[in-house]
């Protein structure tokens, strides 16, 4: 019998503070404007992403190449309303941007385009892939003597891929500290349960016994993701992964842990009325 | 041309820092001397393809070019999505030296031979697709690989090939080279079909068939404009390749010559593997016998196909 996490039960119960609440708004003011979007996997990442981008990562926005930044790769790149939001909120591009999401026209994509969106390191969106670069970036910075770090998040379902763990090899022979990787273990994929589609558990055994120091958190909580991303390495010479536990859709109560907003097409008139009520009006 | 190949990798690191050696598992020794020169730039990363390309992205974008070697299959079928994605996507300048092109290891089987490999390759954007003769112009080769802009798929014979090419040749990629001048024939080689295609001219010679020799090392880009100037006045054009029939050298210029000329295309003979799995062991050269690769079976199918592009009176090209 596998025991639940009482940091994924932290994740189920805990309430959002008014700049989770309104980056929610800004994600879903997209799918509202795109008629479309991947909103439970942005929505169980946004605290993950915000705390990156607020509080952890070296980076100007308005010099989104500097050399010297800390890089990001959102390797679930389905996620990318909550990488947009930042952004956005951060000034790399403008926030009406926002708005055309998915247009003909846009630099925002259904999954983030390096060369297009400013603060984007990789083209992402084939799962698998973020890892891997960032074990590259990563050694890069070891070769050159450079003081970046390398933050690359990714889905639970992401990791069904067999090349996660080849890349979390590489890292661990490298002893790559200045790599975290940061999974956005919100327990449900596109079908359903991860338990159900490919279970994952022990999950932080796995990555323990592939060579990373691993800790845990609710993925939610601004304040322990803090913490942690402030203490990386967790151990000098490994590499770091945080297991985030999360609620895909957390904070629209008809979308958490319901597989069927994994990706949503146009939304009705409902459930912008709930999506009102639960993260204020958009 | 292998070991060619791999020792241009040890002068070129020599040379730039920015080059780094990343094999997967490659036989033991491998850059041996690379790895006592320049060992924090001598990379082996275990048989993890997919993760080997995708760390090779992440470290050229961060300035490095790093030259990926492993068995041609394992470099192209195992790990295509890291290659469309990673390297072709984002235009990185990551060399792909690929052992074993075509049907090296024949003794060993489908799984390791690489018979369609140029075409997969070649469908992706910002690929550059290159497929020298000899050890020479591999040589040549690698020294032009280093600033060149996007991934490159190498596809490298296994050494030994008698060297046909010729300094005073140079080696510009995308840029074909014209072994022997036009006359009723032109034949378009890649690779190591090239030392056939000079045999097949000379049998073809002898029996009072001009046959014309160019050689396209580097099939993407296809250097288009050699290959319209040697097909002026031609009566048959013959494409010669170790690969099946589908998305090679063959299709690349009969892609080319219908874009280009439309119509009053010349008659055309495209002769490669067929289009099925070896299931054949033997050697390299045994292959290719079997399947008229051998220069005189060569010769033949182009004396048939032009003595039936004669009956059927086809339109020739004649510009």
């Amino acid at each position: 019998m596998i025991q639940i996490s009482p940091h994924a039960e932290a994740a189920l119960t805990c309430t959002l503070d008014e700049r989770s609440l309104y980056l929610r708004r800004l994600v879903l003011g997209s799918v509202r404007s795109a008629g479309r979007g991947h909103v439970g996997p942005a929505l169980s990442l946004i605290e993950m992403v915000r705390v990156l981008y607020d509080d952890i990562l070296r980076i100007d926005p308005n010099n989104p190449r500097d050399p010297e930044r800390d890089r990001a790769i959102l390797s679930k790149g389905h996620g990318c309303l909550a990488l947009y939001a930042l952004l956005a909120d951060r000034g790399f591009f403008p926030l009406s941007e926002l708005d055309g999401f998915c247009g003909s026209d846009s630099i925002l994509g259904g999954h983030p385009e390096y060369g297009m969106v400013p603060g984007v390191e990789a083209s992402t969106g084939a799962l698998g892939h973020g890892l891997s670069i960032g074990v590259g970036l990563a050694l890069a910075a070891r070769m050159r003597e450079r003081n970046y770090r390398t933050f690359v998040l990714l889905g639970d379902g992401e990791i069904n891929e067999g090349s996660v763990w080849e890349a979390a090899m590489g890292a661990a022979k490298h002893g790559l500290d200045n790599l975290v990787a940061m999974i956005d273990y919100n327990k449900l994929q596109s079908y359903g349960p991860t338990d159900y589609v490919l279970p994952l558990e022990p999950l932080a055994d796995k990555w323990r016994s592939f060579g990373f120091a691993v800790q845990e958190l609710n993925g939610h909580d601004v304040g322990a993701l803090r913490t942690v991303l402030k203490q990386v390495p967790a151990v000098p010479g490994k590499p770091t992964a945080i297991i985030c536990h999360t609620v895909k859709g957390k904070g629209l109560p008809a979308a958490e842990s319901n597989a069927d907003w994994h990706h949503k097409n146009k939304l009705s008139d409902s459930e912008l009325d709930a999506i009102r009520v639960a993260v204020g009006d958009f | 041309m292998r070991n060619t190949a791999m020792n241009m990798v040890h002068k070129l690191a020599a040379r730039d820092e920015r080059v780094l050696y990343i094999g997967s598992d490659p036989g033991a020794g491998t850059l041996r001397a690379m790895s006592k020169e320049f060992p924090k730039r001598h990379l082996i990363e275990g048989i993890s393809e997919a993760h080997i390309i995708g760390m090779s992205a992440g470290l050229a974008m961060e300035g490095f070019v790093p030259y990926v070697n492993t068995i041609a299959t394992f470099l192209t079928r195992r790990c295509y999505e890291q290659v469309a994605v990673d390297l072709c996507l984002h235009n990185l300048p990551v060399r792909l030296i690929a052992n074993g092109g075509g049907l090296v290891y024949a003794p060993l089987g489908p799984t390791h031979q690489a018979i369609e490999d140029i075409a997969i390759m070649r469908a992706l954007p910002n690929m550059t697709v290159v497929c020298p003769c000899d050890a020479d112009e591999a040589a040549r080769m690698m020294d032009k690989t280093l600033d060149w802009t996007g991934p490159i798929y190498i596809r490298l014979g296994k050494g030994g090939d008698a060297v046909v090419s010729k300094a005073e040749h140079g080696f510009e990629i995308g840029k074909a080279i014209l072994m022997r001048p036009p006359g009723d024939v032109l034949m378009v080689t890649t690779g190591i079909m090239l030392q056939r295609a000079i045999a097949a001219a000379d049998l073809l010679a002898a029996q009072g068939v001009r046959a014309g020799i160019l050689h396209m090392h580097t099939v993407k880009p296809l250097d288009t404009e050699a290959l319209l100037q040697a097909i002026r006045g031609i009566k048959l054009v013959a494409t010669l390749e170790e690969h099946v029939p589908s998305g090679g050298l063959g299709s690349a210029v009969a892609e080319t010559l219908i874009d280009k000329l439309g119509s009053g295309l010349p008659a055309m003979l495209r002769l490669s593997l067929p289009d099925r799995f070896m299931h054949n062991y033997g050697s390299q050269d045994s292959l290719l016998k079997k399947h008229g690769l051998a220069p005189n079976a060569i010769a033949t199918s182009i004396e048939h196909a032009l003595a039936a592009s004669r009956t059927s009176a086809p339109q020739l090209h004649s510009t």
